[in-house]
């Protein structure tokens, strides 16, 4: 059983974190928070190194920013179930998010649901069945 | 059913699996599934000889994020690497302090960092005089000589460094290469090395669907002892019909990135 578990943690380690993490670590981002913020789409960017969803939301200070969320790149990515029509400008859409240390509006996205109510996970494998591209 | 053993079921639903995900889409392909990379290939064909043409991908295992612990660096490793600040390991930076040369300006990874750190899939070419891998990442490719030429004595550096190969027997092929350029890092934790690197690569083909990659360091000049960073690790071969992606460090999407995200990052 315990070997098991050590090779579930490997293949999730090396397997699922590992290609988040492919280009830089966690240094610059908050790892003790997680906001989830709704808002509105103004860009998304499919490339390399990493892809980033760029959107307009108000923050817990009430403040309206123009937040820009990365992923992996468009390989991992597609692996995920993503793909560059995932998003098109003016897309309502609710972001689950890891900001960084210091206070600027830019994160690491973990989660997004869509306007159709489908989400997207951008840290673990591709879900069984992929929600339509938008 | 009793006269079909269940390995052969299971063998028989994993190529349909296989062949169903290559089915639903002929372009553009990531990689295999973790279904394929991670399915036991012991029941596989037997290897055929002197052969390892075709699309060969390590899944996850390639991409080596986070880098390697290294062997223990020599006083000139320590002062080569003393500036590189990078983005993984012991040595990590804020994203914005980051000078990896490969992600932040698109410099070459060169080799051997190609067979550390992103083996995404890549395709094996044999023809009578060379053996060409053209690796999905980056879109580059390596020539190894197989003519029975010597390695260069004193060469200019290469990114890609100079490689000749043979068959140490009728499943192993060996890669030894020289001539590397030390701007290059040899991964993500920034881990250095000089123009007197010799690489040693073994692929070894277990079994029709299963290659073993072996991969070892001598660079006395930078590490105390020769390393093998890559130790068998298991490549399958994919479908005839894969079509890799395009997998491009562009230096404008760089820029956009850095300014976009990157440098917003720090912590001053």
């Amino acid at each position: 059983m315990k070997a098991r578990f050590l090779r579930a943690l490997f293949i999730y380690f090396v397997v699922v974190i590992a290609p988040v993490a492919a280009h830089h670590g966690t240094a610059s981002f908050d790892t003790s928070r997680d906001l989830t913020l709704k808002g509105t789409v103004t860009d998304w960017i499919w490339a390399n190194p990493h892809c980033f969803l760029k959107f307009d939301a108000m923050d817990e200070t009430g403040t309206v920013r123009n937040w820009a969320v990365e992923v992996s790149n468009p390989t991992d990515m597609t692996k995920r179930g993503w793909a560059r029509s995932s998003f098109k400008v003016g897309d309502v859409v609710t972001v689950n998010l890891q900001p960084v240390k210091n206070g600027a509006p830019i994160g690491r996205l973990r989660n997004v649901v869509l306007p159709d109510g489908s989400s997207l996970s951008a840290t673990g494998p591709a879900p069984a069945a992929a929600p339509p591209a938008q | 059913m009793s006269f079909v053993p269940m390995k052969t079921w299971c063998a028989c639903l994993l190529v349909f699996a296989v062949s169903a995900v290559a089915g639903a889409q002929d372009w553009n392909r990531a990689g295999l599934p973790d279904s394929a990379i991670n399915a036991p290939k012991t029941n596989a064909a037997p290897a055929p000889k002197r052969e390892i043409s075709g699309i060969w991908d390590a899944g996850g295992v390639g991409i080596a994020g986070p880098g390697h612990e290294s062997a223990p660096w020599t006083e000139w490793a320590k002062q080569k690497a003393a500036s590189y600040k990078p983005g993984n390991g012991p040595r990590a930076v804020y994203e914005a302090d980051i000078n990896d040369p490969l992600s932040t300006v698109c410099d070459p990874a060169g080799f051997p960092r190609l067979v550390m750190y992103e083996t995404r899939p890549f395709q094996v070419v044999q023809t009578a005089n060379q053996v060409l891998i053209l690796y999905m990442f980056e879109k580059r490719w390596r020539v190894i000589w197989i003519d029975g030429r010597p390695l260069p004595k004193d060469p200019d550096p290469r990114w890609y460094g100079y490689s000749v190969g043979r068959w140490e027997d009728d499943y192993t092929f060996v890669v030894n290469t020289v001539g590397t350029d030390e701007r290059t890092w040899l991964d993500n934790s920034g881990n250095p090395h000089s123009s007197d690197l010799k690489v040693e690569e073994r692929y070894h083909r277990v079994n029709h669907d299963l290659m073993e990659l072996t991969v070892t360091l001598d660079d006395p000049k930078a590490y105390t002892r020769s390393w093998t960073p890559r130790n068998k690790m298991p490549l399958t071969l994919a479908p005839a019909n894969f079509d890799m992606m395009e997998m491009i460090c562009s230096p404008t999407e760089v820029m956009d990135f850095r300014k976009t995200i990157s440098d917003r990052t720090n912590n001053k």
